[in-house]
């Protein structure tokens, strides 16, 4: 392991894709290093070490909720973002007594999208061009007796526009999903949800670990095969020491909230700025009512994946829903449904430690390197 | 429909076809038409996107005589 590479020693890297996965924050190393000790055991067990582990994942439980404002009982602890997606959704779907239609807009996570079409018939609505949700349209979408559930993300995890969760007016028995990975911790949850989903390495707490959320009431039925577990909602053995480095790293990014995001905020308006000022780049997404810490741009006749090794190269790592730079060969669906350019294309999202220095260098190198990609092929 | 200007960009990755459409839309007069010939599945979003950015009209997708997408926009200035 001594040729690792180890980014924290390399003093001219940037990182900047912490919507991506955000590095681990010092607050879950230390409670995960504590309860690698004291919570090896299985929580069901009565004897010590098992208490201890129960201790240790009730305590779990009971920090997450209070950082979320919401009730302990209904806090369950998943094996990542996408399971938890996964069962807030299909759990909902299982106990509607309507149809099978799942009503999203087009712009929501592909797990949202996968799970829709997996479990139920998918019904997408269209989104305006900063890629939000017209709550009226959403509801009138919603409004089909066969309607079973309504999945709207709380803010979209490529382009940083918040949705409308609390200013949606579903009819009677028709309940709502919503997909808070990009957005929890950041944001305070909106309400009007009956079942939603978090995913910790992305505020800064380990990955392999999902946060579902159900609220007490909820017409939400188990959509797998149930596991006599300490939580019902979920099955498998809980990574106990992971949810508490979780919950840790979600207690104090909820404390450290408003001067991060203060902070970030003004970070991403420079680069907005300074990339719209580049001849032919278009930054995207609402300029307002947006994740504080991410910031979204296309470059016209620039090829994304190119641009990402480009960046690289410089020393910043950056993320890109461009085709070419996909594993799918796909444009982003986001940027296709809000009839953007979809090559291009980049994301930046800052870290919680990320300073002016850092973006004013990226600054610095931008403009020449779009002016380079674009010279390669005669533009 | 008929266009004025067909451009082959089969086998071509995104973001060529548009690039040549940018590079080309200037061989036809203002009102007429260019078809951009690709497989690229990005062009099927990017073509328009380029014709609001660039003041041109989108005028639609229909296909090449051998099945390929052919993504057509009006010179408009």
């Amino acid at each position: 392991m001594t040729n690792a590479p180890a980014a924290s020693e390399d003093p001219g890297r940037v990182e900047l894709d912490a919507a991506s996965s955000e590095p681990l924050h010092p607050a879950a190393r230390e409670a995960l290093v504590a309860a690698l000790e004291q919570g090896y055991a299985d929580p069901r067990r009565l004897h010590r070490p098992g208490r201890s582990a129960r201790l240790i994942l009730d305590n779990a439980r009971a920090v997450v909720a209070e950082a979320l404002e919401v009730r302990p009982d209904e806090v369950s602890f998943t094996a990542s973002g996408t399971e938890a997606v996964h069962r807030g959704l299909l759990g909902l779907l299982r106990g509607s007594r309507r149809g099978s239609r799942v009503v999203h807009p087009a712009v929501e996570h592909a797990a949202v999208r996968h799970a829709a079409a997996w479990g139920g018939e998918p019904v997408e609505v269209s989104v305006d061009e900063w890629g939000r949700v017209d709550a009226a349209e959403l509801a009138a979408a919603a409004s089909h007796p066969e309607t079973a559930v309504v999945a709207l993300q709380v803010a979209n995890h490529e382009v940083g526009t918040v949705q409308p969760v609390d200013r949606v007016e579903l009819p009677d028995g028709v309940p709502l999903f919503t997909d808070a990975c990009a957005a929890m911790g950041r944001l305070t949850l909106p309400a009007g949800w009956d079942a939603a989903a978090g995913s910790a390495h992305k505020w800064g707490g380990p990955a392999g670990v999902g946060v579902l959320l159900v609220r007490k009431g909820a017409r939400w039925r188990n959509p797998f095969p149930g596991d006599d577990r300490v939580d019902e909602r979920t099955s498998g053995f809980e990574n106990v020491p992971a949810a508490l480095a979780a919950a840790a790293a979600l207690q104090a990014v909820v404390a450290e909230r408003e001067a991060v995001a203060s902070r970030q905020r003004a970070l991403v308006d420079r680069i907005r700025s300074a990339a719209a000022a580049i001849p032919d780049v278009e930054v995207v997404g609402d300029p307002v009512d947006r994740l504080p810490h991410l910031v979204t741009f296309s470059c016209l006749y620039v090829d994304g994946e190119a641009l990402v090794h480009a960046l690289d190269r410089r020393g910043f790592g950056v993320a890109s829903g461009s085709a070419c730079a996909a594993s799918s060969l796909e444009p982003s669906a986001v940027l296709a449904a809000m009839g953007v350019l979809t090559h291009g294309n980049v994301r930046l999202s800052l870290a919680r430690d990320t300073t002016e220095a850092d973006v004013e260098r990226l600054l610095a190198v931008l403009p020449g390197i779009v002016a380079d990609l674009r010279a390669e092929v005669g533009r | 429909m008929s266009v004025d200007l067909e451009l082959d960009c089969r086998g071509q990755r995104c973001p060529m076809p548009v690039i040549e459409l940018g590079r080309r839309i200037e061989d036809v007069d203002v009102g007429q038409t260019v078809g951009v010939v690709t497989e690229d599945v990005a062009a099927r979003h990017d073509v328009p996107a380029w014709c609001r950015m660039r003041r041109q009209e989108w005028v639609g997708e229909d296909a090449a005589d051998d099945g390929v997408p052919r993504f057509v926009v009006r010179r408009l200035a």
